[in-house]
Parts: structure tokens; sequence; C-alpha cells
């Protein structure tokens, strides 16, 4: 990998503990099992996994929203479990964060220009004019119009809330966006035209994104880099391109062979996975997969594997297919 | 690129061209407000009381403590031996009952707005304590409310007035308290509930800190099911002052109070009807004004019953 790396996380794990009544000892939940990545400015991270794989505790880590039970999570170099608080109020500046939810992430009672002045109010000493600006400027970046500034959001469509939060996300000049399946909830007419300016504030502004999806032709769009995880732990990481064509990991090849392709004449090769996901509170023993595992053998029972490199790609799997 | 996104973002268009600003809120608030008609009813008439209690001193015919030594128990004016003076008849000492009646609705009014405002605010505090830092903290203030709850609510006002001493103002507190748990446990579920939002997350990643987010992000998402409860307690706390007066430990004679009067006529009860019917029925319908507008203003605000 190169370029500049903004953010890097060393076998990042985040536990909950679950009460479960007076008598019983309250379970331990891993949420988050050890990931290892790098976020890279100007390039983009695209984590992908099926719902409670992860994907948003990570995002809540990466936002220090929630502190890392464990690990390392460097900011800009700065270690953010160790540092001051002084230190982590300007690294909270450096991370924010786009929703999956337009319609719960804006505050129903707040104007919109409020809402994009708010970062500014809190964190800068700008006056009310320097603030007004720079919000009327962002709304513009973001392709919406200036009369919007005096606006509720229950008053704009879901397209046009993504692009609100979007702007809030940028107001203070972030190096390292994190968009939590920011178009999911749109219409794919409206998704196209969110990626779009997604990408294109990228460009401009030099960011790192962290990207978190389930959908991989969305992933495959924008992505320089993905993360497959499942259950609390990416099983393989590498580049877009190595990883569409080459995938090496079983889970990662039923999900890229669940993924449609508008193409009526390409045969494919459909892998269906059998049963759900285990629970994380009492994860399968050895590795986490194996259950649903098409090639499954009596090593994946007792030891989880270690990931290692094939063709540049982390794998973490004791059958990978070979190409 | 930014070219192109910013046309898509533009014809979009505009997707809702409702009119803004408090004028319409206003608006939207009275087209739901006034599908309710006995809602509209006790708005009416709630007014009219409070226009009685501003300009009680013009209306009433006779100042409320002022004695008739040669009308004393006369009966109203439609009544034989009634005198056109006293339109609603004399009590046993020759006060007028109509003067008193509508001074009195000045107490009654103001019992309820500060009892209102002291319960709504030391409420919403404790409330939104509760549910954000949760917790310890949220367990102690919890089990303290639950511990008044416990109690009779008339019984502990009655036990906290004996111990502050009886006056209207020691009434007031001693409701104000007990109306207290109310508040707390609203705004705490309607706090938790907003707390699992994601703007309250968005707001903490900007770097909102807690008490900004307290009271600026999360309080007025929470004011719809307070502004109801606060209507309806108005007349709890009317009718509380009226029994804490009746029992003798609110207001206390000569004040022209409604529940101080009904106490002071009890012994006439059986030959002066007048003399305990008219402050019973300025209570009874007082208090079902507030409430019959209590329960529009929940329809009107309660976004659970609201066609969108």
């Amino acid at each position: 990998m190169k370029g500049d790396v903004v953010l890097e996380a060393e076998n990042i794990t985040r536990y909950y503990k679950v009460e479960r009544g007076s008598f019983q000892k309250p379970a331990i939940l891993k949420a988050l099992d050890g990931a290892s990545f790098q976020l890279i400015k100007g390039k983009t991270l695209a984590v992908v996994g099926e719902s409670g794989c992860g994907k948003s505790t990570l995002a809540r880590l990466v936002t220090m929203i929630e502190k890392p039970t464990s690990g390392e999570l460097k900011i800009a170099g700065v270690n953010i479990i160790t540092a001051d608080k002084k230190v982590l109020g300007d690294l909270h500046k450096k991370v924010q964060i786009v929703f999956q939810d337009p319609y719960g992430s804006l505050n129903p009672r707040q104007k919109i220009g409020h809402a994009l002045e708010e970062p500014l109010l809190v964190n800068t000493t700008m006056g009310k004019k320097e603030r007004r600006d720079a919000a009327l400027n962002i709304i513009n970046l973001v392709g919406l119009r200036p009369e919007y500034y005096d606006r509720y959001p229950h008053m704009f469509s879901g397209g046009q809330r993504q692009r609100i939060a979007v702007a809030r996300a940028l107001m203070l000049n972030p190096e390292i966006v994190v968009l939590d399946e920011p178009v999911s909830a749109l219409d794919v007419s409206i998704q196209a035209q969110i990626l779009n300016l997604i990408a294109t504030l990228q460009e401009q502004f030099d960011l790192a994104y962290m990207f978190i999806s389930h959908d991989l032709s969305v992933v495959k769009h924008i992505a320089d880099e993905v993360m497959v995880m499942y259950l609390g732990k990416p099983i393989e990481s590498g580049s877009r391109d190595t990883l569409f064509r080459k995938p090496h990991h079983p889970y990662t090849r039923a999900l890229l062979s669940a993924t449609p392709v508008a193409d009526p004449f390409r045969t494919k090769e459909r892998i269906v996975l059998r049963g759900e996901l285990p629970s994380p509170i009492a994860p399968p023993a050895g590795c986490t997969f194996h259950p649903r595992c098409p090639s499954m053998t009596e090593i994946c029972r007792d030891k989880p594997p270690e990931p290692y490199d094939i063709d540049g790609c982390m794998v973490a799997c004791y059958h990978p297919k070979t190409y | 690129m930014t070219e192109t996104t910013m046309q898509e973002g533009i014809e979009e268009g505009i997707i809702d061209s409702r009119p803004t600003g408090f004028m319409a809120d206003l608006r939207e608030f009275w087209s739901y407000f006034s599908e309710n008609r006995g809602a509209v009813i006790g708005l009416f008439f709630f007014i009219a009381v409070v226009l009685i209690a501003v300009l009680a001193n013009i209306i009433a015919p006779h100042l409320p403590n002022e004695q008739f030594r040669d009308a004393l128990l006369q009966p109203p004016f439609w009544q034989t031996g009634g005198d056109a003076r006293f339109l609603l008849g004399t009590d046993a000492i020759g006060r007028d009952m109509l003067s008193r009646l509508i001074y009195g609705s000045r107490y009654s009014l103001f019992i309820g707005c500060i009892v209102v405002s002291i319960s709504l605010v030391v409420g919403v505090i404790l409330g939104l304590m509760a549910g954000f830092f949760r917790g310890r903290v949220d367990t102690f203030i919890m089990r303290i409310m639950d511990v008044v709850l416990a109690f009779p609510s008339l019984l502990l006002a009655l036990v906290l007035v004996a111990i502050l001493g009886p006056s209207l103002i020691n009434a007031m507190v001693a409701i104000a308290i007990v109306q207290q748990p109310h508040y707390v446990r609203l705004t705490r579920a309607a706090v938790m509930t907003e707390m699992t939002k994601d703007y309250v997350t968005a707001a903490r990643v900007i770097g909102v800190k807690s008490l900004r987010l307290m009271f600026i992000t999360i309080l007025p998402n929470c004011m719809a099911p307070l502004i109801v409860q606060a209507a309806l307690s108005f007349s709890t706390a009317i009718l509380d002052a009226a029994a804490l007066g009746f029992l003798g430990m609110g207001a206390q004679p000569p004040t022209p109070e409604w529940g101080t009067m009904l106490a002071e006529a009890r012994e006439f009860i059986l030959r002066a009807w007048w003399v305990v019917t008219f402050p019973g029925v300025a209570i009874l319908t007082t208090v079902l004004a507030i409430n019959l507008m209590g329960d529009g203003l929940r329809d009107a605000l309660d976004p659970k019953l609201k066609r969108s």
C-alpha cells in the first residue's frame, strides 16, 4: 500500500457485556474480534459483510463514539486509547460519519442551515457571518440550493437529506469520512447521484473513506480496497480488482456469486450458503465460518486460521481457492 | 464532475413547498385542534376564565372581602329574598359570592401556573439527566420518584403542608413535589427514545458537548408529551389546591380561594345551598375545560395520531 496513512487499526476488538438475568453470568458478545486495516488519503476502503458481522461496530470505533476493548487505533499517528482529552478533541474533528438512514440522522427541529453551522459553532470561534457563508458554500457544493438554508429536514426527499448529511460531515474539513451504508436506504436512481457526489468530494478534498456496505455492486463502483467481514473478523481483504476477479475465501466467493450481474449470457456459478449467521455470543470454535463452509475439513473446527498473503490479498482460510 | 452533480441536485427539484415558520406550524396545529369540538369549547372557556381573572377588579361588583352586615346568607337574586346587588347571593358574613368567585379565579390560575412551572422545570431537568446519563444517576433519580409515586398524592401533599405549615405557597410547593414524578418519567422515556436516533450520535461526532446535546439537541424533540402533561396537570393542581384548601391546609381564610370558600361554607350546606354549590361548580367547570383542552392538545401534538 502506498500514500499517506491517516488511520491505522491494529487488531482492534470490541466486546459487549450482555446481561442474561440475575441468575446467569453476563455473556460476552464479540461484536468485533480483531480487525486490522489502514485508511489512506484519497482512497476508499470498503467494508463488506452480512448483517451482524460487526460493520457498524467498526464504524462506531473509527468515529470514536466508542472505545475499542483492546488493540491499537491510531489516527494521524496518535493512539486514541492513550491520547489525552485535548488531543482527542482535535482528532474528533478529523473523523466524521454519514449514516444509513437519512430520516433519522437529521434533527427534525433544526433548520438545515443551523445543522450545518453547528459543527463550526461548537468547535471554532468563527463569527455568525463566516459560519453562514461556510454553510452556504457547502450547500452549493453538494448540489443543493441556497434557499434550503432556512428549511426543516421534513421538507426534503431522502436523496436531498443524504446530501445534507454529507455536507454536515464535511463542515469541519475532516480527513476521514465513515460512510455507514450511505446509499442503501435510497432509491436506485438516487444512489448513483449520491455515489457520484461522494466520489467528487473525495477527489476535491483528498478524503479517506471507509465505506460500509452490503451491496457489492456499489462497492465495486467506489472502492479501492475491500475488506470482507464475517462474524466480527475480517476474513479477506485486498485491492478491489484482485478481490473481485480472484476471490479466495469461500465466503467471499459465495457473496460475489449472490450479486446479480446484468449479463444474460454469462453462466454463473451460484454458491448457496446453508444455515444462519451464528450468534456472536457463542461463535463456533476454530474458523467461525466452518459450519456453513462448503470446503470444510477437520482442521477448520480446531484452530482459527490466521490471515496470510495470497496474491496481495490477506486471506484467513485453510482452503482458499487458488487461481 | 462537480457541475453534473450540482445539476442533478437541482433537478431533483423542490419536493415540498409548504410554507415554513411559526405561523404555518400554528395553522397546522389549529387544524388538528379544531377537529375536536370539546377541546375548542374547553379552550374558549379557559380563555374566558383567564379574562375574568385579569379583569377581576373591573368586572366584580364588590370587593372580595367587603362585608355587608345587612345581607347575611342572602340567596341568589332569582330566589325569594334575593337582592339584585348580590347576583349569586352572599355568604355567612355578608360577602358577595360572585365577587369572591371572580377574584378566586385569580388564585386558581396562579396555583396552576406556579405548580406547572415548578414541576415542569425540575421534572424536565431530572428526567433529562436520568435518560441521558443512565446508570447510577438514572437509578438514583427514578427510585426517589418511585417512592414519591408510592404515596397517595393528596396524602403526601397533606403531610408536606403539615411539615411546612399551612399556606397557599406551601400548598403549591407540596403539589409541585407530588406531581414531579410524572414529568420525570415522561421526560426520561422521551429522552431515551431520542437518544437511540442517529442525529444524536451525529451531534456527538460533530463534537457537541453533553449540556448542549441535552438541552438544545434532544429536549426540543421531547416537548409534545410534556406540553400535554402540563395542560392536564394544570387542572390537577387546581383540584389538589382546592382539596388542600378545603382541608384547611391550603390558602387561609379570608382568601377567596375556591377550595377554602367551600370549607368555610361547609356548615351551611343544608341551609344555604348557594354557598357550597357555586365554588364547586366553578372548580368543576374550570377543571373540565382544561382537561378537554388537554385532550385536544394531545390529538394535535401526538405524531402517532397525525395523518401525514
